[in-house]
């Protein structure tokens, strides 16, 4: 790895400042940019600690919303009692990414700013990659292409994003808000990652020396009809070949209010606000939970080794919505 | 007589040698030509003691742990967050010490494998581990036996219960390439129900 200069910030204006320094990058589990770096892959001249930044609270916002801190440990904010009570879907979906060590590790915020990626991102024996070197080509599209996506791509990328808590995010209508020199912003998650398009370089929209400092959860009638489904090669400790995130809120047998979003097809969360409105207003159905899924599925794009994952995601689809119409 | 370790190292550097065309014909961003950051003090609670060190600021935990201070028990496997060979606890939470830098856990008590053992005494983990024969080569128990003592904690925090299959779940981040799992499993399940 190469030689790094470290600084440690008290609070976020801290943060900023020493932000502003060439080729600075913020650290906080280190999980990935620290994997990245060993990999050739990442190279920040300094990096600004910001575990010690006082971004680790989890507060209870009025009306029934949730602030959980960007410096929060993905297993702290799975653990926390409210967020198991209101938010089971992210607790869920929390649990099932990573490891155990992990967890214990990666923030909130270092969660939504892992690279979106795809072995030949980071596998620098691979020359061509838009994503690693922008205009390079990209050897993943003729590549092993059963991790890629299948919705969203362009000619320049078909890396998707690994992140299970950012599709729970997705679904339950998170909020980021960002904190930068200018002042503060708040951005949807549903907006926070980007698709490729000529840009793969960029997998958010976080601008630079901005910070993450919080990500909002609002109030929630959705906890007791929610299911996260992760369909994996391995069991455990693997990215998703397809997850969905699905909540309801139900009024007797009738769905009042749908939500859907998809892990494991795209370069961010999949959501379609018109696939989840053919369920509003009718009994949660078979047909119904297909044709939303067909719905947004719509202008899947999948390649010779990945066209599995049309018909599999439709069917995790289908799966999650019965279950979480179950309830809890 | 070169020791195991320095023969290994020396091993490794040849082979390291062979390979750099191979790196170097590959057209990457090379990384930005700054003065390397020097070494600077850091101070460790490592099982209990203090170590004063003088650390570059890239200098991995587990980095630190072997060839800085000599603690070798804990292990590098894959070094890139996805063995769990190298798992200590810090601050009794299980973590992966090659994907941390040193500099990050000022403050913070670090525990090792070497510091589960009361004196000669083993802890309740390790006898189990020999107990059930949960190990062959023996190279990922060190970060086996860490990550299954922060398990136990965890299980009770979260309410949940000790079957085999949630503890193959939390143990999911250790893998053993000589497939002693059955037996890993039966020791954790041995001391987690033989404690609650």
């Amino acid at each position: 790895m190469q030689s790094i200069y470290y600084e440690r910030a008290r609070d976020a204006a801290e943060a900023l400042r020493l932000a502003q320094q060439d080729g600075a990058r913020f650290i906080a589990g280190g999980t990935n940019l620290l994997d990245l770096m060993k990999g050739d892959v990442e190279h920040p001249l300094r990096l600004v600690d910001i575990t010690h930044a006082g971004l680790d609270r989890i507060d209870e916002l009025p009306g029934g919303g949730l602030r959980i801190g960007a410096g929060v440990r993905n297993a702290d904010a799975a653990r926390h009692a409210v967020v198991r009570q209101r938010y089971p879907l992210l607790a869920q979906a929390m649990l099932s990414g990573a490891s155990a060590q992990l967890r214990n590790m990666a923030t909130m915020g270092g969660n939504l700013m892992q690279r979106t990626r795809c072995p030949y991102f980071t596998d620098t024996a691979f020359s061509h990659c838009n994503k690693r070197q922008p205009g390079s080509g990209c050897d993943a599209r003729q590549g092993y292409q059963r991790m890629h996506a299948i919705l969203g791509a362009s000619p320049a990328c078909v890396a998707v994003n690994p992140s299970d808590m950012s599709v729970a995010l997705a679904a339950l209508d998170a909020v980021v808000l960002l904190r930068g020199r200018q002042g503060d912003r708040e951005v949807a998650l549903r907006d926070f990652h980007r698709l490729p398009g000529d840009t793969p370089q960029q997998d958010t929209v976080l601008q630079p020396g901005e910070l993450i400092v919080a990500i909002d959860l609002p109030p929630s009638r959705m906890a007791r009809h929610s299911h996260y489904l992760k369909l994996r090669d391995r069991a455990s400790y693997a990215f998703a070949l397809v997850s969905v995130a699905a909540a309801l809120d139900m009024d007797g047998g009738v769905v009042r209010e749908a939500r859907i979003a998809l892990g494991g097809v795209a370069h961010k969360p999949w959501r379609r606000p018109e696939a989840e409105a053919i369920l509003h207003g009718r009994p949660l159905d078979d047909a119904q939970c297909r044709a939303a899924a067909q719905r947004l599925l719509e202008g899947a794009q999948p390649l010779d080794g990945n066209r599995f994952k049309v018909e599999l995601a439709q069917r995790a689809i289908v799966r999650a919505l019965r279950i979480a119409g179950e309830g809890a | 007589m070169p020791d195991r370790r320095s023969f290994l190292q020396s091993a490794l550097a040849a082979v390291g040698a062979t390979q750099v065309p191979v790196a170097a014909s590959a057209s990457q961003p090379a990384a930005p030509a700054v003065p390397a950051a020097p070494p600077q003090p850091v101070r460790l609670n490592i099982n209990g003691r203090d170590y004063n060190l003088s650390l570059e600021p890239r200098v991995t935990l587990l980095d630190a742990l072997r060839e800085h201070i000599g603690l070798a028990g804990t292990k590098k496997g894959c070094d890139r967050g996805q063995c769990g060979a190298c798992t200590v606890l810090v601050d009794g939470r299980r973590i992966n010490a090659c994907l941390t830098l040193a500099v990050m856990h000022e403050g913070q008590r670090i525990t090792t494998i070497e510091g589960l053992a009361q004196g000669d005494k083993l802890s309740p983990m390790q006898q189990a581990f020999l107990e059930h024969d949960a190990f062959q080569c023996g190279y990922c128990t060190p970060g086996q036996v860490c990550s299954a003592t922060a398990l136990l904690d965890e299980v009770r925090a979260d309410g949940a219960g000790f079957t085999d299959d949630e503890i193959r779940e939390r143990m999911s981040g250790n893998i053993c390439r000589c497939g002693a799992y059955p037996n890993i499993v039966a020791a954790i399940r041995e001391v987690a129900l033989r404690r609650s």
